[in-house]
């Protein structure tokens, strides 16, 4: 298989169902954090914050989804990221992804793909890139 | 507080997962993946897996894997509530599937101050290896500390 990949192209956006209550007790389960003030209102308030808010880690794992959707999860060679903004519970979240380079590394073709993560107001909460084998 | 640069190079305890496939179903669940190649066994092997394939963030699940997995930051005397994610990076040496027993060791590789000590940094590298000794995954975080009383 050879994927079709273009400088300029964008990755089909990955749009989750907003993010519930039930989303971060399921994800701390997951993932096994389970820091309080993700799951927990009065942790969350002891802290300072208002609410609860989304492990950073669900939205790079949206991320990770995007990008293996795409490519097929064994293409992925890297993929970081910086957590910019926190993302409040009930937040519907839009995943991006653009090709923005390509180019030889340790033997293989690779594209760079620049990473996004925004809120509905546009508040960017993630940004990053990833590298993906394309041939 | 500054946290104290003494503490770059030190080791923190590994941690141990057997990936478990219900482990790995629950993540998918909380991360909406639908795709069956995730979920169930004999799509995964058509598509030429030996099991179910370990999602590429999940590997951050095999460091929660201690009785206490934030214990090393209250060594450090931050608490948990004063801690946000700054920054996770993965590079990706092979793929891991459920039944295998992968092991991550860490150690603290970088910690800075910044705007007068409001912010300290601490920075973990860790790699998850198999445990047969097989590379899959190089893990790189960077925590933040939001410390209530800056330094004057």
């Amino acid at each position: 298989m050879s994927l079709d990949v273009r400088v300029g192209a964008e990755l089909p956006e990955l749009s989750p169902p907003p993010i519930s209550r039930a989303t971060l007790a399921l994800f701390a389960g997951g993932s096994g954090d389970h820091n309080p003030v993700h799951i927990d209102l009065d942790a969350a308030r002891a802290a300072g914050m208002a609410d609860v808010f989304a492990h950073g880690m669900l939205s790079m794992a949206y991320l990770g989804r995007l990008l293996a959707g795409w490519a097929g999860q064994q293409r992925i060679r890297s993929m970081r990221v910086r957590f910019a903004a926190i993302t409040p519970v009930h937040a519907a979240l839009r995943c991006t992804g653009q090709v923005v380079a390509i180019d030889d590394q340790a033997g293989e073709r690779r594209a760079r793909i620049e990473l996004r993560v925004s809120l509905p107001d546009g508040t960017t909460t993630i940004l990053g890139d990833a590298t993906v084998a394309i041939d | 507080m500054a946290i104290d640069p003494s503490v770059i190079g030190k080791e923190l305890p590994p941690a141990e997962l057997l990936v478990e496939r219900g482990r790995l179903r629950l993540f998918c669940r909380a991360i909406g993946e639908t795709d069956p190649v995730y979920l169930d066994v004999a799509t995964a092997r058509r598509a030429g897996h030996p099991d179910l394939p370990v999602p590429p963030t999940f590997f951050t699940a095999v460091g929660h894997e201690r009785p206490d997995p934030f214990d090393w930051l209250a060594e450090l005397g931050v608490g948990l509530a004063e801690v946000l994610h700054g920054e996770q990076e993965f590079t990706y040496h092979a793929m891991a599937y459920a039944g295998d027993r992968l092991v991550m060791r860490s150690r603290i590789s970088d910690a800075y101050s910044k705007k007068g000590g409001a912010l300290d940094f601490i920075v973990r590298d860790s790699t998850v290896v198999r445990l047969d000794g097989r590379a899959i995954a190089d893990l790189r975080d960077t925590i933040v500390v939001r410390n209530p009383e800056p330094a004057r």
